[in-house]
């Protein structure tokens, strides 16, 4: 290659790689701030705040969920498997909303035991099949079944 | 001797002139079958196949929504490409594909953005969240809009190459981040549907029309490119004796 050339490509690549490092170290250095929420295992440990607005997510447990017959104030526990909390909020759930569904909550975080949530949004993953299938693997007893969260 | 053989394309189609008669002689097959697929592709997700166990029809604007954000994010990687080859080779042919590659990179990219909140709404329970994934697919369309802006603001067009080959390479980092952001961090949006390595959990007759509408997108924007690459050509080239000829005397075939 000719020198010129060679010299701009090594500029150019030098350039390319600070940045790339530049920018994975600011990633990292923002990590919990880049992360939409905090996991159940962060709020049992610690890690998260009390009384600041922050967003939590997690699965809704089986069976958790408690809702009042005359107003929109619901309950239901969020969990990861290595921590367990309840989620308090009055409003209309979204229609994705389900048990072992996943979701983020909006709001503060009382105790270590208890977040009252100000907006709950469903995650769903990237799992899409027809609903035949999802009756025929649940028929099966097929773990794949059980996927439907996170 | 296969090395030679790409060598030689390279060579040849850096050469204005002869891109032109290239492109002439395969846009007239490519235009048609882009179409065709991605008519094909749509019609089929859209109207033929089977609903969401979960979310029912509003899943369907996957086949929009995840062809039109893969071609803004492969227009972006070819954007970072072009940059590389007229900034280091000053190559012209690389400095008239910058140009032409931006524009449509940026529609599909304002797409995948307007999709996703209409798609967002009804299953998340909102438009938008300051999420990794968002945030940086955000960034990537001002990216885009920047490498054009660039190109338009700086008169002399082999000047304003170069800083727009900049632009779309330090651009590249953020793709990268877009691609692996719901891998790295927690974000409400859900992992890849397609996964390049591994099997994908989505249903084989919602998986062939989604690669189908893909291709056929990937395709129209190839269509695209070619098309614009030649408008630039022509006007780059204007005092050229081959333009002046094409444009009083079109031999056949050449349009």
């Amino acid at each position: 290659m000719n020198p010129v050339r060679k010299q701009r490509l090594l500029l150019v690549l030098a350039v390319l790689v600070g940045l790339a490092i530049a920018v994975g170290l600011m990633f990292y250095a923002l990590r919990q701030n880049i992360n939409l929420f905090y996991t159940p295992q962060q709020v049992a440990s610690g890690e998260a705040p009390l009384n600041t607005q922050m967003r939590v997510g997690g699965l809704v447990e089986a069976g958790s969920v408690v809702r009042n017959e005359e107003t929109l104030d619901v309950s239901f526990d969020i969990t990861d498997g290595k921590g367990s909390f309840t989620v308090h909020y009055q409003g209309i759930l979204p229609d994705l909303f389900r048990e072992g569904q996943g979701i983020v909550a909006n709001g503060t975080l009382i105790s270590r035991e208890r977040f009252e949530a100000e907006e709950v949004l469903a995650k769903h993953d990237e799992t899409y099949m027809p609903p035949e299938v999802q009756d025929a693997l649940e028929k099966a007893g097929h773990p794949g079944a059980q996927k439907s969260s996170e | 001797m296969v090395w030679q053989t790409i060598k030689r394309w390279y060579h040849m189609l850096g050469s204005p002139r002869y891109f032109y008669t290239f492109s002439s002689l395969v846009l007239p097959w490519l235009t048609p079958i882009a179409l065709v697929t991605l008519l094909t592709g749509l019609v089929w997700g859209l109207g033929f196949a089977p609903s969401d166990y979960q979310q029912g029809n509003s899943y369907r604007i996957i086949f929009i929504h995840v062809p039109a954000s893969s071609g803004a994010l492969m227009g972006y990687m070819a954007l970072g490409v072009a940059g590389l080859v007229a900034v280091v080779w000053r190559m012209k042919m690389a400095e008239v594909m910058l140009k032409a590659i931006a524009p449509f990179g940026a529609a599909l990219a304002a797409i995948s953005l307007v999709t996703g909140a209409l798609w967002g709404k009804p299953t998340w329970g909102t438009y938008w969240q300051w999420d990794a994934r968002m945030t940086s697919m955000l960034i990537l369309l001002f990216m885009y809009v920047g490498v054009i802006a660039l190109q338009n603001v700086i008169r002399d067009p082999r000047q304003a190459a170069r800083a727009a080959g900049l632009l779309a390479m330090v651009g590249v980092i953020n793709v990268i981040i877009v691609k692996y952001s719901v891998e790295w961090v927690q974000t409400l949006h859900q992992g890849s549907t397609l996964k390049l390595f591994g099997e994908s959990t989505i249903n084989p007759a919602m998986k062939y029309p989604l690669l189908i509408s893909m291709l056929g997108l990937w395709l129209l924007y190839a269509v695209n490119v070619l098309m614009r690459a030649r408008t630039e050509v022509m006007w780059r080239e204007r005092r050229s004796k081959w333009v002046a000829k094409l444009v009083t005397r079109p031999e056949k075939g050449e349009r």
